[in-house]
């Protein structure tokens, strides 16, 4: 209980930062200022919460039960890809998006397409398809933090009490800090699990007796050597998995944040030291995963492997609600946790599982997003902000944190898939094919908002139709694939363990092709802005 | 040409990452216990940091904050 303790202190810690930003804030009812934080955040600031905003569950605990499960292959294929992707991204549009913040007054990414494209209704539709996609990612938050909570507290708390005070702290701090307070928080967060990744890597290596013991063993049982290789991926799905990050910059909350900064300058230190933010969060967390393959003396890590070998072993003998349960209790999320609770000393593991609560609770940012685009995109673009003013947007804003984030809770207690695969196969491919949008607002004159239109109903649509598939045909045994069609030696279409396998590449490689493909045939058909349009956002 | 040479760069490092060459190798353990395969994506990493410093210091679009004060000023010397 007393790494609870510690956790709660963090909590707390965590409200108290919200307060304090609300505190501090001069402008509270102005618009602005909730959601911007006046565009004032400085360099430090800038950089720790950007990269706390897109570190989530995911990255922490998602990141080392899929190296539990896959290997080592889970570092290239989502850090050393996303510290490549990501920090271009920001170089290449986040800086423009500043800049057309700082000039225009835009407050989210509808606002810029709407004028750069001279639309209204569609910039709607683009804001519905965001939102929708951006949930899964809110629930992720709720989900991580009944998780941990029931982990940290050696299962005293149960999930669903566990991740009602995760929404509860984190919708406080929203609240009542806003971008500010969220900012402030995410500095504070990012600090705790950059120190979290490096003290557990020592902590429970030295527990482990040495890594190189640990690696060692893992080698010599044909078992486990291959969680040491990549051979459990496939090379297509490795190239596939290059498409994902480039959701990053498109996620909402990243592109907001990108408007809070001071001066563009501040967006230099970020592009450098984003790669090295990567290596210290993820290596750790993948090696961590790996390496508990060889935690057998820790009991819930046993039972956990024993139920991989029963999967894998039980086959067709299995029944439906076997292969469910067998799942859940192979399930790697936790893994970290339980590394930290058996090897770590009680009050270490308690100030570790409060760096744990820190990525696990960076769903803030998503949440003020959210309430972000319903107030500017929705309430303010459909005169409500002109008939009620701005205090009333704001605290129609306020009110939303709080409707949304009972929404997740609500979701989150009947949805128990895992972590990863909720993120990654609805959010994170949705995003990745709506960054046609951003690149041709930016940097391609002849864009049309019919194109527009196209690539958001293209991107929706993709995201239903996976999620279809997959509720319809159910996961096969791992290592089987259940395939229609051929071509080029691949299935054309295949549901796998894992997902959905389009000639072998995840969905999001077509996604972000025809999204693009349906961008430029589109606009080409339609007729583009009126050249005033297009000398203000072009002006070389 | 400058910039054609940091657009080669990014591409060369984007084909870098795609490595196939340590697919089924565990071997050398790099200090003991990282496996060559691991090590080699640290490295990749490091490789884009120095790209990132690159692309900051030789193609900053120092431009855009320029038109912003310029438009600024101009906003300012209306009467």
């Amino acid at each position: 209980m007393i790494p609870a303790l510690f956790v709660f202190a963090y909590l707390i810690a965590v409200i108290y930062i919200g307060i304090f930003a609300f505190r501090r804030s001069t402008h509270r009812n102005e618009a602005e200022d909730y959601f911007l934080a006046n565009r004032s955040l400085g360099v430090f600031v800038f950089l720790l919460s950007l990269f706390g905003t897109n570190m989530t569950a995911f990255a922490i605990l998602g990141s080392s039960g899929h190296a539990f499960a896959n290997g080592i292959v889970t570092y290239g294929l989502m850090a050393s890809s996303s510290a490549l992707i990501v920090p271009l991204s920001l170089f290449l549009i986040g800086t423009r998006m500043w800049a057309l913040g700082k000039r225009y007054g835009f407050m989210t990414p509808v606002q810029m397409f709407r004028d750069r494209w001279e639309c209204g209704h569609i910039g709607t539709v683009i804001t519905v398809v965001q939102a929708a996609l951006l949930v899964p990612y809110i629930i992720i938050g709720v989900m991580g933090g009944g998780t941990t909570l029931n982990a940290i507290s050696g299962g005293r708390i149960p999930y669903w009490f566990g991740g009602a005070i995760v929404a509860l702290v984190v919708m406080s701090y929203v609240f009542f800090g806003g971008m500010r307070g969220t900012a402030w928080v995410n500095t504070f967060q990012t600090i705790l699990f950059l120190c979290f990744g490096a003290i557990a890597l020592g902590v429970i290596g030295a527990g482990m007796g040495g890594f190189g013991k640990a690696v060692q063993e893992l080698s010599a049982s044909p078992a486990t050597s291959a969680l040491l290789t990549r051979e459990r991926i496939s090379p297509l799905y490795f190239f596939s998995y290059t498409f994902i990050p480039l959701s990053s910059i498109n996620f909402p909350h990243m592109i907001i944040f990108c408007l809070t900064a001071q001066r563009m300058q501040h967006f230099k230190k970020t592009v450098l030291l984003y790669p090295l933010c990567m290596l210290a969060i993820w290596l750790p967390a993948v090696f961590l995963g790996v390496a508990a393959n060889r935690a057998v003396e820790v009991p819930a890590i046993r039972a956990k492997l024993e139920a991989r070998r029963a999967l894998a072993t039980g086959g067709a003998t299995l029944s439906p609600d076997q292969k469910v349960q067998l799942r859940q209790t192979a399930a790697g999320d936790d893994v970290l946790v339980r590394l930290l609770e058996h090897y770590a000393p009680l009050w270490l593991a308690g100030l570790l599982g409060a760096g744990i609560m820190a990525a696990v609770m960076a769903s803030d940012s998503q949440i003020l997003a959210l309430s972000t685009m319903f107030t500017e995109d929705i309430f303010a673009f459909y005169e409500g902000r002109a008939r009620f003013g701005e205090t009333a947007q704001v605290h129609t804003g306020r009110a939303f944190v709080i409707v949304l984030t009972v929404i997740a809770y609500v979701v989150a207690l009947k949805w128990p898939q895992s972590i990863f695969d909720l993120a990654v196969q609805y959010a994170f491919s949705g995003y990745s094919a709506l960054m046609p949008l951003l690149v041709a607002a930016l940097f391609w004159k002849r864009s049309t908002k019919w194109g527009a239109l196209a690539s958001t109903l293209w991107a929706a649509a993709a995201v239903v139709a996976v999620a279809i598939f997959q509720a319809v045909v159910p996961a096969p045994a791992p290592g089987a694939e259940i395939g229609w069609g051929s071509l080029f030696g691949e299935y054309v279409i295949s549901r796998t363990p894992g997902g959905t396998a389009v000639l072998g590449f995840l969905p999001v490689v077509p996604m972000v092709i025809i999204s693009a493909l349906l961008m430029v045939v589109v606009s080409l058909l339609t007729s583009r802005p009126s050249e005033m349009t297009i000398k203000r956002y072009f002006t070389k | 040409m400058k910039r054609l040479l940091l657009v080669l760069l990014v591409i060369v490092l984007y084909v870098l990452h795609q490595d196939t060459w340590f697919w089924r190798t565990a071997q050398p353990f790099v200090f003991g216990f990282l496996p060559v395969g691991l090590f080699y994506h640290v490295c990749f990493t490091l490789a884009v940091c120095v790209l990132m410093w690159l692309l900051v210091r030789h193609a900053w679009p120092s431009h855009l904050e320029e038109e912003i004060e310029h438009s600024k000023a101009e906003e300012d010397s209306r009467p």
